[in-house]
């Protein structure tokens, strides 16, 4: 068990999503970086949609009520375990009665608390993920708060080895040298030859900023307002996370993890899935650009990211089972 | 992958959606498929290699296969018309020209059909709505309209599915829980069910 003792708003436990359900309106939720939530099970060897806590706000501390190893992924931040500093992306080990802080970020937005054994909270239409829009799944379909207890499954106690960070392993040429833009692959949509050539133009050429209007179903963005060539009335439409759409003010607004199955404003472009957890660990204020790319550059994106997962998996097990043989006898060691 | 069908908004071309979408579901590839309002989006357990292919077996699906018929059940869902929980039952009226009781007998008098269901967990888009009674979304959305409020926005009918803001017009509400994750199915509705609206009350 865990004892959620400080929490600010909207933070929530999530999985890789809930699959299956979008034809009665129900979105996938899921945690907004994936990426960051595999890292976290691989490394604690759950299976790969076990649930973590995805924090958005600051600062977020637990007690551990009994003993479990734990990871904490997504960011780098100060992560405090009884007065000892932890690093984040690797493996700890509390003993019950830690508590411990995750601080505010220095680099990224959300980060993931990952536990042995993954949060165990009741399984809904086939996921542990919250929605928050439904007030379902996750810990009784709403945000944390201090006082929350949450079961946790426990498993061997394992530590001192971690994970390289995706910005750091996957970081690509266009990461560096034009400061803090991030710099998001994205594919031109349906609706993307009913706007202006020159909104065309401005959408691949122009910094975007994330606005403080922006939250888990969707990022905001701010910049010159992108205009059609004239006013259309579109009927509602099946929407994934990615998909950047353009309401009549002109500001796009990109779909994130908890968007509506369904939407209606006319879509420019769509983020390739590849890219969407660095727009989830972009922070408000951050300035992005759009590069244009087709749809084999955009399964390709995903190579990479199967690589460094796969590796890491290989990594792990070899760490363990190496671990394990040093240890036979360990008490909480897997037989 | 989206589709979109040409043409109008019609029953006879979303029964043709749904055709395309019972095909689709036999795809080896296809993980799941949302249907909307004469569209159809597909979405791949992996992305196809070549998505012309594809998009070449959608444009044939469509042109050979048979209007889709779903024999859906019949709801009759009271309503109480009007009163603090069907506040824009005045500007409905303001803006069709019509009287409130006129709105509201021309509101029951139809027969709808869920289209799809999306945007909210068991929220139905429905057809059949009378043109004179059609009124665009509001300018300023309601912040917190109530779970069941039935609604008019633009040429589409609804009850709405959750609590929270809502930019179609309220002419009433309805005793229904439309999504219950506990139940199975979830939804209420399915698509092809049928709604007939009767006045439980009326409040001018």
């Amino acid at each position: 068990m865990i004892t959620v003792l400080e929490s600010a708003a909207l933070n929530t436990v999530q999985d890789l999503g809930r699959f299956g359900y979008r034809q009665l309106g129900v979105g996938t939720s899921g945690a907004m970086d994936p990426l960051a939530l595999q890292v976290g099970n691989i490394l604690l060897d759950n299976r790969p949609g076990d649930a973590g806590i995805e924090i958005q706000t600051y600062p977020f501390v637990i007690r551990f009520e009994s003993a479990g190893s734990f990871s904490v992924t997504g960011v780098d931040a100060v992560l405090d375990l009884d007065g000892h500093p932890v690093l984040p992306w690797s493996v700890e080990h509390a003993t019950a009665g830690q508590v411990l802080t995750v601080g505010p970020p220095r680099r990224g937005a959300r980060a993931y608390i990952c536990v042995a054994g993954g949060v165990d909270v009741p399984m809904v239409l086939g996921s542990r993920s919250t929605q928050l829009r439904g007030g379902f799944g996750g810990l009784s379909g709403r945000p944390l708060e201090a006082g929350d207890v949450l079961k946790i499954a426990g498993g061997p106690a394992l530590s001192g080895y971690g994970a390289l960070p995706p910005a750091v392993a996957l970081s690509r040429p266009c990461d560096g040298g034009e400061g803090n833009v991030v710099t998001l692959r994205a594919i031109p949509a349906t609706d993307y030859h009913l706007f202006t050539s020159p909104a065309r133009d401005r959408f691949w050429q122009a910094e975007w900023r994330i606005t403080p209007q922006s939250d888990r179903v969707g990022y905001r963005l701010k910049g010159e307002p992108l205009t059609l060539q004239r006013p259309v009335e579109l009927r509602s439409y099946g929407i994934v996370p990615g998909i950047v759409q353009v309401p009549p003010a002109g500001e796009p607004i990109v779909q994130m993890a908890d968007a509506n199955t369904a939407g209606g404003y006319p879509r420019i472009a769509g983020i390739i899935e590849a890219d969407l957890w660095r727009l989830a660990q972009a922070r408000i204020g951050t300035r992005i650009r759009f590069a244009q790319c087709d749809h084999h550059q955009g399964v390709a994106a995903m190579r990479p990211i199967t690589s460094y997962l796969d590796d890491l998996r290989m990594m792990v097990d070899l760490y363990r089972g190496s671990a394990r043989r040093r240890a036979p006898h360990a008490s909480g060691t897997k037989p | 992958m989206l589709f979109e069908a040409p043409g109008e908004f019609t029953l006879a071309q979303q029964r043709r959606i749904w055709a395309l979408m019972e095909a689709a579901r036999d795809r080896g590839d296809v993980q799941e498929l949302i249907p909307g309002v004469t569209n159809l989006m597909l979405i791949f357990s992996t992305p196809p290699e070549r998505p012309q292919n594809v998009a070449d077996w959608l444009r044939h699906a469509w042109g050979t296969l048979p209007e889709r018929h779903i024999q859906g059940r019949l709801f009759e869902v009271g309503v109480r018309y009007g009163g603090p929980l069907g506040e824009d039952l005045a500007h409905v009226a303001a803006h069709t020209g019509l009287s409130p009781s006129d709105v509201i007998s021309i509101h029951h008098a139809g027969e709808y059909t869920v289209c799809a269901l999306g945007s909210a967990p068991g929220f139905g888009y429905l057809h059949g709505l009378d043109p004179r009674i059609a009124t665009p979304r509001k300018a300023v959305p309601s912040l917190k309209m109530l779970a069941g409020t039935v609604t008019i926005g633009g040429m589409q009918a609804g009850i709405s599915a959750l609590t929270g803001p809502n930019g179609w017009n309220s002419i009433g509400f309805a005793e229904l829980a439309l999504f219950d994750p506990q139940r199975d199915p979830p939804a209420l509705f399915s698509i092809g069910d049928r709604i007939r609206f009767y006045p439980e009350s009326i409040e001018l």
